[in-house]
């Protein structure tokens, strides 16, 4: 499969401004490595999708911006003539033609004779597992089959980069999942510039070798998901990436005080009036162990592997804990809470 | 039992109304084949009628079948680019195009005819061709093409599967030939029907516009029940019908689907 040459895509000061004045994307920068899988995330609205449209030419930057794939200027370049795979939500796969004709269509285009044309769609037929659907019509399959189609139709013509724009959002969620996985490994044994947009974290997180999370048309964090789930550069991504607890307070001499409590924090700044943290990041002590906070149950969802608890600690929001699954936990329970000091963050 | 009697009732009322509709074509049928329709069937049957409507009325049907394709082929021509137009362009003046097209079937067919006879009618060359018969024609039936054609259009969602296309290189023509055409099929199948149908039957403004030479199949009819025996009119009927039926199944049969099968390679030998 090393048939796919990847390229790097740059965007330069590429900002888009619609027909009505909706500002849709403010200007931006933005190199992406060739073979890398880049995430755009964000809430609906946030010009991603814009983005990714620009980078496939489906869409103009407003003037001033530019567009280079391997340090060559496509901004002027149509879509059929920028050889960009595109895997679309709703799949737009054409009714009027078979499975086998639609992931055929690109090479026929390319004037690529009948026989060869039939190997190549066999082969992307094998690495799909849709062997049995060549001859199916359209309306004759499942989401997660058309998803399937999409992206061998997508692949089929050796693109320069894919660009997948919310390919699984239209499914379910066990299917999301399986087609994560797949979608994962495929890239990966491709090794093609990819670009995946979503609104879902848990789908950046598990794709992104970084993730870009954009808010009102600017990005708000750029680094690999590891970064921006601990070192979130702002409430934003803190908020959208995850779940966030958060703790108002005052430091005096390494300690930080809340309503909940007294928690010992050596490493504190003394300007810490609000701490975040995660939920892995601070349990339930057991009985006679030491804690630092305490709070009272407002809710417990028992969730097979673990308990996920929200605990009232005069804030707010309560706090979101995850407990082992073995301990019973009853409404309105007292219970001691210990935060790992490493987890948390300050904004 | 009581759903068997409401069954009963239905079926009754449906084959009522069937027959209500279809025994007058029947007896419209009957009577241009019968010597002589008032005395009844008792005078026996007879093919005089329709011959005598084949030789004296034939042209009137070739030319009725010959405008009717040609107001087919253009409103093909204009009726289908203009809903693809329409169908993108979703704004105030694309709403307003949209709504005047539909101004021919409001405004009655004479006042049409007369406008065109005022306009063209010193044309002398055009006003005594079947091409000015064609014109009103066109005028008639070409919302009937880009509706149906449009509902369509409306119905898939035509830009993104023209974006997948062109995100697979496919050009402005290619994306029209390969996706845009064969998915509006069934719109451009019932807007065909509809245009033939209508161009065929038109009366109302054909009565102004026609020549003694370019009488049309409905005008005739009207002639051939005004001062014919009521036998020859009913025998027109009957070869209008005769010529009329396999032209429509012809392009319903035009318009069916085809996906082609894929072979993998190693199956070749079947």
């Amino acid at each position: 499969m090393s048939d796919i040459n990847p390229m790097s895509i740059a965007l330069k000061n590429c900002a888009k401004t619609f027909a009505d004045g909706t500002k849709a994307l403010e200007p931006l920068d933005l190199a992406i490595n060739a073979g890398e899988t880049v995430v755009f995330l964000g809430p609906s609205g946030c010009g991603k999708t814009t983005t990714l449209r620009i980078i496939a030419g489906l869409e103009e930057p407003d003037a001033g911006g530019s567009v280079l794939f391997d340090g060559q200027d496509v901004t002027q370049i149509p879509i059929e003539q920028r050889n960009v795979g595109m895997v679309f939500q709703s799949y737009a796969l054409f009714p009027n033609m078979s499975v086998a004709e639609n992931i055929g269509y690109g090479l026929k285009i390319r004037r690529m004779p009948a026989a060869q044309v039939r190997t190549r769609v066999g082969e992307m037929l094998a690495m799909m597992q849709i062997e049995k659907l060549a001859n199916r019509r359209i309306d004759q399959l499942s989401g997660g089959q058309r998803q399937r189609v999409a992206l061998a139709r997508a692949i089929a013509v050796r693109p320069r980069a894919l660009l997948l724009d919310e390919p699984l959002t239209a499914l379910d969620a066990k299917l999301r999942d399986t087609l994560r996985l797949e979608i994962d490994t495929l890239l990966r044994s491709l090794k093609i510039t990819a670009i995946y947009v979503t609104h879902d974290q848990a789908e950046a997180m598990a794709l992104g070798d970084r993730i870009v999370v954009m808010e009102h048309g600017r990005v708000a964090q750029i680094g690999a998901p590891r970064d921006i789930y601990q070192k979130p550069a702002s409430r934003f991504v803190a908020d959208f990436i995850g779940t966030m607890n958060r703790l108002n307070g005052a430091v005096r001499n390494g300690v930080f005080t809340c309503r909940a409590g007294d928690l010992p924090w050596p490493a504190a700044p003394a300007d810490a009036s609000e701490i975040l943290f995660r939920p892995e990041d601070i349990r339930v002590t057991e009985d006679g162990e030491p804690s630092t906070l305490r709070g009272r149950i407002a809710s417990a969802f028992f969730l097979g592997d673990r308990t996920r608890l929200f605990v009232e600690v005069g804030e707010r929001q309560p706090l979101v804990v995850e407990s082992t699954a073995r301990r019973d936990f009853s409404h309105g329970e007292q219970v001691g809470l210990a935060i790992d000091p490493r987890g948390i963050v300050i904004l | 039992m009581r759903t068997k009697w409401l069954f009963n009732l239905q079926l009754g009322f449906t084959l009522l109304v069937c027959a209500f509709l279809i025994v007058p074509v029947i007896l419209s049928i009957m009577a241009g084949l019968t010597v002589n329709y008032l005395v009844g069937i008792e005078s026996g049957l007879t093919l005089r009628w329709v011959m005598e409507v084949w030789n004296g009325y034939r042209n009137t049907i070739f030319l009725s079948i010959g405008i009717s394709l040609a107001c087919l082929v253009v409103t093909l021509l204009i009726g289908i680019p203009t809903a693809y137009v329409l169908a993108r362009r979703q704004n105030a003046l694309a709403r307003a195009i949209e709504e005047l097209l539909v101004m021919p079937v409001a405004v009655p067919g004479l006042a049409t005819a007369l406008a065109l006879i005022v306009t063209y009618g010193s044309l002398s060359g055009f006003r005594t061709s079947w091409t000015f018969i064609l014109v009103g024609h066109v005028l008639f039936t070409l919302p009937f093409m880009v509706r149906s054609v449009l509902a369509v259009l409306m119905a898939i969602d035509l830009n993104t599967l023209e974006e997948g296309a062109s995100s697979l290189g496919a050009g402005w023509w290619r994306r029209f030939r390969d996706i845009v055409l064969p998915n509006c099929r069934a719109g451009i199948l019932a807007g065909s029907l509809m245009v033939v149908t209508l161009s065929m039957g038109e009366f109302n403004m054909t009565w102004l516009l026609h020549t003694p030479f370019t009488k049309t199949l409905p005008v005739g009819l009207a002639d051939a029940y005004a001062s014919l025996r009521l036998e020859v009119g009913s025998a027109y009927t009957l070869v209008f019908f005769l010529m009329i039926m396999p032209l429509l199944l012809a392009l319903q049969a035009f318009a069916q689907p085809r996906l082609k099968k894929y072979v993998p390679e190693d199956d070749t030998h079947e």
